[in-house]
């Protein structure tokens, strides 16, 4: 009897271990998915504010005298809690409405980041008078929260009030571009060659040697690698999309490489011996019948590695694009500031109006990531065929 | 005058395809047997007439861009006119429909295939030689043994010496970067101990336990966290753990930075943890489902079999696992950029503000002294370092992943 109560203890300390682990395993799920959740939720609670912006109802005077000193256009009270931006800009807006000139105008008009900050109940620098001066507008109905639409139509500010993303976003688009251009033909056609042409001997273990290591260098590596060779030898100019593109370009390289030959190597070989015994050369079995048949991999490759580049931040530093950078760029050599370089840039600020117009972008930019993300799976998904 | 030569070479192309495909569509209106399909024809005098030229339009502007020698572009234009008359003169006798074109053009593409997977292996030279180059300049004027074990880390007076003002009463600058190592080397303790049992006890549970549709569900889940920028990371970690951190020590009565080493750790053991979990799932999925059954009919329990014979089996694997994470979290940049100090530290109080080797490249290539600077040059000396680092810890990675496939193969 005793020797069965030890063993029952045994068995119950066995138990209660097996019980322990599952635990750890569910804890440890659970911490992952619970940081996930936490995270998210700050960024919303965080960046969500800066969707709308606090406008202001305010007579603005339109002629030659407010086209010079901007100041006078507006009453002196109001001249406090607008935006400093909109009065820069009065000439492009009679510019815009022709009708405008020599006659007052009531306009919603962006008030400044301050004021915009109390009417988010968040903490600002205004003082009592004008404080009272805002519930005084509050009461008459002159200022509201409206959607705000020139966070996505302007580019970056030293006023947070009318600061954007949109130039970044253009940016962005620009070296996308650029990066695609180079790193999609570069890497099907080296895994074409290395999963189809390529003969087994030393040479071809050396770039495959190399692809591996280049997927392990750490990022900033490759802007280093951009600052020396791009721009300190090809001379192409600093901070453009240019040399943004092709840092990038290299660095999600072996990304290409690596999914365009899990997609090739996934169709059977059935499928070539077939080509091949109708006459088919071996540029013709690949270009009329593996690549076909591969496709949707491949471009699930793509769609990964565009989403790699276009989170990708710590190469593009180094090769100078965290510049203050307000315009959309005219051209791939021309300075360029990207969506990741511009959260950076503003994260670096020490103006609280910021933090939110941060968070905002990076909800913009995770919002792209998953889309592409998600097109990627589905695609994976609809397309994948078991041979 | 770019644009125009090429607008130029890309007529001269079409119309030598044209030209290869009429020669070939007379032949075969006029029913004669071809050796290739007319594209082939096509392609064939397009890579005999005007494909020298344009290499040779790529070599003008190589040289042009690299400021070795400028190529005037009449010089240029001339050329290819020669080399494409010269071509039409030496090839277009030899079409015929004998002529294998196809042959010739596979060959022509495969040479491209070639081309093209030498840019990986230019890319590798180039990343060595570039840091390599900058380096040696950098190690002719601070000895390596110093730059590695110095425990001073001062750079910002080097400035003064480009200026000719060396002699003046500024410190002298000092590379000592015994202290970046040691803090690269905390917080990358600080990430694995988040990421080593969290993406480890992860990967067991949803290959060991889960079932299938909840893996199904759970691991595009963890994998998000890949996926998130690092930038976005960086901000999450300076704006939100950051002050958590320093709230939660002040709870227990410690003093803790803003800067402190504590939250880029976390968070970036946190982004690991998906790098750790799916490895670790591929190879204990990989072990054989007989070693499995073999232990539970001696009577062992489930977590018995984990954890004394499916996790040693697999160890080689998740070592190597452990070991890319461990490069990943060096070389990571953006969360220690926004999130760690700039301040070189040498201490190893996880409270305190330290700085990392890729806070100190970023640092010293955004700064505004000059290139030549030596303080600029010191991120080639610390980038050399961490290349070094990645390669090595690269193979020793692959060199267990291999070892490993040769025992259950």
């Amino acid at each position: 009897m005793a020797y069965l109560n030890e063993h029952d203890k045994k068995l119950k300390k066995r138990y209660a271990a097996e019980k322990r682990f599952q635990l750890y395993g569910k804890a440890a799920l659970l911490l992952a998915v619970a940081f996930l959740v936490f995270f998210f939720y700050d960024m919303i609670k965080t960046g969500y504010t800066a969707f709308s912006q606090t406008e202001i109802k305010a007579e603005v005077t339109f002629n030659e005298e407010t086209l010079q000193m901007p100041n006078r256009a507006v009453s002196k009270a109001d001249r406090d809690v607008l935006s400093r931006g909109f009065l820069r800009i009065l000439p492009q807006v009679v510019e815009e409405h022709p009708e405008y000139m020599n006659t007052t105008q009531t306009l919603w008009v962006v008030a400044k980041g301050d004021v915009d900050q109390y009417m988010k109940n968040k903490p600002n620098r205004l003082n009592d008078r004008e404080i009272e001066y805002i519930s005084n507008l509050r009461g008459a109905d002159k200022i509201r929260l409206a959607f705000n639409t020139g966070f996505f139509t302007t580019g970056d500010s030293k006023m947070p009030e009318i600061a954007g993303i949109y130039a970044a976003m253009m940016g962005t688009i620009l070296v996308l571009v650029v990066t695609m251009l180079l790193s999609v033909p570069l890497g099907v056609m080296t895994a074409i060659y290395l999963e189809e042409f390529a003969p087994d001997n030393k040479f071809t273990q050396l770039i495959e040697v190399n692809i591996n290591n280049l997927a392990a260098i750490p990022s900033i590596i490759f802007g280093l690698l951009g600052l020396a060779i791009f721009i300190n030898f090809f001379n192409v100019p600093r901070s453009s999309a240019l040399v943004g593109g092709l840092t990038l370009a290299l660095m999600t390289l072996p990304v290409m490489i690596i999914s365009t030959r899990a997609a090739l190597r996934a169709v059977p070989e059935s499928i070539r011996h077939g080509a091949y015994g109708v006459g088919a050369s071996p540029w013709q079995v690949v270009w009329h019948h593996v690549l076909p048949v591969s496709m949707p991999g491949i471009l699930t490759g793509w769609i990964i590695g565009l989403a790699r580049a276009m989170g990708e931040t710590a190469p593009l530093l180094i090769v100078g694009m965290m510049a203050y950078i307000p315009d959309v760029p005219s051209g791939v050599t021309s300075a360029t500031t990207v969506l990741p370089a511009q959260i950076y840039t503003w994260s670096a600020t020490s103006l609280r109006p910021y933090v939110e117009r941060t968070a905002a972008g990076i909800l913009v930019l995770l919002t792209v990531l998953l889309a592409l993300n998600f097109t990627a799976i589905w695609l994976r998904n609809k397309y994948e065929r078991k041979w | 005058m770019l644009i125009t030569i090429i607008i130029i070479l890309a007529v001269l192309s079409g119309l030598s395809f044209a030209y290869g495909a009429h020669r070939a569509k007379v032949w075969e209106d006029s029913k004669q047997r071809l050796s290739s399909r007319p594209g082939h024809y096509a392609w064939y005098a397009v890579i005999k007439f005007t494909v020298p030229s344009w290499l040779l339009l790529f070599a003008a502007l190589l040289l042009k861009t690299t400021k070795i020698a400028v190529i005037s572009p009449a010089v240029v234009l001339a050329c290819s006119a020669l080399l494409v008359i010269a071509g039409f003169i030496i090839s277009s006798k030899k079409f015929s429909p004998l002529l294998n074109a196809r042959v010739i053009v596979e060959k022509h593409i495969r040479y491209l295939l070639i081309a093209a997977s030498l840019v990986s292996i230019l890319t590798t030279v180039g990343i060595v030689f570039s840091i390599l180059f900058e380096a040696i300049i950098f190690f002719k004027h601070v000895n390596v043994i110093d730059f590695l074990t110095g425990t001073s880390w001062n750079p910002d007076t080097a400035f003064l010496e480009g200026a000719g003002r060396e002699s003046e009463h500024a410190a002298k600058p000092e590379f000592g970067s015994a202290p970046i190592f040691a803090g690269t080397f905390m917080i990358t303790l600080i990430s694995l101990s988040v990421s080593v049992p969290v993406g480890l006890f992860a990967a067991i549970f949803l290959s060991e336990y889960a079932s299938n549709n909840f893996r199904k569900v759970f691991k595009p889940v963890l994998e998000i966290l890949a996926g998130i920028p690092t930038v976005v990371y960086g901000f999450f970690a300076a704006l939100t753990v950051s002050p958590l951190v320093v709230k939660v020590a002040g709870f227990f009565g410690l003093q803790a930075d803003y800067t402190n080493a504590l939250a880029p750790g976390l968070v970036m053991g946190i982004m690991i943890i998906p790098f750790i979990s799916s490895l670790s799932d591929d190879v204990i999925n990989a072990v054989p489902q007989s070693l499995r059954e073999g232990g539970l009919a001696l009577g062992t329990t489930k977590s018995e079999t984990i954890k004394q014979i499916i996790l040693p089996a697999a160890m080689p694997g998740i070592v190597s696992a452990i070991l890319l994470a461990v490069s990943r979290a060096v070389g990571e940049t953006m969360i220690v950029v926004m999130a760690a100090g700039l301040r070189p530290n040498l201490t190893w109080n996880p409270l305190e503000g330290m700085t990392t080797v890729t806070v100190q490249i970023v640092d010293a290539l955004t700064g505004d002294q000059a290139f030549d600077s030596l303080a600029t040059l010191s991120a080639f000396g610390l980038g050399l370092v961490l290349l070094i680092f990645t390669f090595i810890i690269n193979l020793v990675s692959t060199y267990i992943v291999r070892r490993y496939r040769k025992i259950y193969e």
